[in-house]
């Protein structure tokens, strides 16, 4: 995909904490249709890059560039066609996983009930749609965030260990589905400790390596 | 971001502003003349206080379970969520307060007819309350033991709130113009209405890069 301008780019990173390095001249660039899987071991600064990209976290070194333009200038554009889905996932322990998927749509997509009821049924939680969060199971909860996956359209997803608590079913049906996001022209940053079985190709960013 | 499903802590405030209320006949004196005059201070710092006490509440189960990362990240500018958020903590919070006074205030003797200007007073001054409180609960959030520091740095904020608000109540007791006071208490809510979203906002975006 030479000659287009990237969808997310990276140039320079630094992160820096307690006084150590954990990476530094760090430059890549996400494409349209690119799955990049971040690698490194515990306290690599996986999570770190991935706040660092998202804005979460302040920016000391380095520049980001989204569709080529400035993120300072291109940030609204930019939070409109994210999707960051973090350790903490959001989810009201007290709320229903409808309500939970609800009150999220209601910031970004237009989505209506039915697909909701879809997007929640393709993850397992058909029949919990009405129970509250906190009396489902730990990998329940995290399919209740996974859920915004299908209904989300933003061509850029973010995610961090997104697999974790998901069982074997699960994740192959999220492999799946961001293979079918990167084919459909989106782009996915991930960090996890799984081994993924895309069709497709994987890109990888290896962190911490020198230690 | 209605978290009605938790009974106790929506009851809580409300429960100290009444106990806090009728401590006083108990612990100080019964007399009338003693209360009626005290009764507008008396109502107004047990408001300060109940709200003070749910401060720590706003933002704190939100910053646990990961949505404050996800309205940092909404494509909604954050203070327009902030103020959102904050009008629902005066719904649950100030606004029963409000509806709660007039009962409480009848019994540490307040004229009738002075029970109005005191909700007036409320009405006007809980949401400064509750705006302050959040630019204080924005700060803190991301400390483990938030609740101690927000009265530190809030409590100073409240009291121009606190002697307008009773000031109101005593110059109309006084039979006096209390409309003065009022635009002084209206011009704070609305300088705060303007100012405190942002700030807490900003605070929120500190707080969530920890």
């Amino acid at each position: 995909m030479t000659g287009q301008t990237p969808l997310l780019e990276a140039k320079n990173l630094q992160c820096e904490r307690d006084d150590r390095i954990l990476f530094e001249n760090l430059s890549f660039s996400v494409d349209p249709g690119d799955v990049v899987q971040i690698e490194g071991p515990n306290g690599a600064g996986k999570t770190t890059l991935l706040k660092l990209l998202c804005g979460l976290a302040p920016l000391r070194q380095g520049e980001l560039f989204w569709r080529g333009e400035r993120m300072s200038q291109a940030r609204p554009q930019f939070l409109s066609s994210l999707l960051y889905l973090g350790h903490k996932t959001g989810v009201k322990a007290l709320l229903t996983p409808l309500e939970n998927l609800r009150a999220w749509c209601a910031q970004r997509e237009d989505v209506n009930e039915e697909r909701m009821m879809a997007a929640l049924e393709t993850v397992g939680l058909a029949g919990y749609e009405y129970s509250p969060c906190n009396s489902l199971s730990a990998g329940q909860q995290r399919r209740a965030a996974l859920a915004r996956l299908h209904v989300s359209s933003a061509p850029l997803w973010v995610l961090d260990e997104a697999f974790t608590a998901i069982d074997k079913k699960g994740v192959a049906q999220l492999e799946a589905l961001l293979r079918e996001k990167a084919n459909a022209g989106g782009a996915v940053i991930l960090t996890t400790h799984h081994s993924l079985h895309l069709s497709g190709e994987v890109r990888r960013i290896q962190l911490g390596a020198a230690s | 971001m209605l978290a009605f499903r938790r009974p106790q802590e929506l009851a809580n405030p409300l429960v100290f502003f009444v106990m806090a209320v009728s401590l006083f006949p108990l612990g100080v004196s019964p007399e009338k003349s003693f209360l009626a005059p005290a009764a507008a201070g008396v109502v107004w710092v047990a408001s300060l206080l109940a709200t003070l006490l749910s401060l720590d509440a706003l933002f704190r189960a939100d910053h646990e379970d990961g949505s404050l990362e996800q309205l940092t990240l909404a494509p909604q500018p954050l203070f327009i969520l902030v103020l959102a958020k904050v009008f629902a903590h005066w719904l649950t919070t100030g606004l029963p307060l409000i509806l709660l006074s007039p009962v409480l205030a009848l019994m540490l003797h307040v004229d009738e007819s002075l029970l109005g200007v005191l909700m007036l007073s409320l009405l006007v001054g809980t949401p400064v309350l509750s705006l302050i409180g959040a630019i204080g609960a924005a700060l803190t959030v991301g400390l483990r033991v938030g609740g101690v520091l927000i009265s530190l740095l809030v409590l100073p904020l409240y009291i121009p709130v606190l002697i307008f608000g009773t000031g109101m109540v005593q110059s109309a007791a006084a039979g006096m113009d209390y409309t003065a006071t009022l635009a002084m208490l209206g011009a704070i809510l609305a300088l705060s209405l303007t100012l405190a979203p942002f700030a807490a906002a900003a605070a929120l975006k500190i707080s969530v890069s920890n």
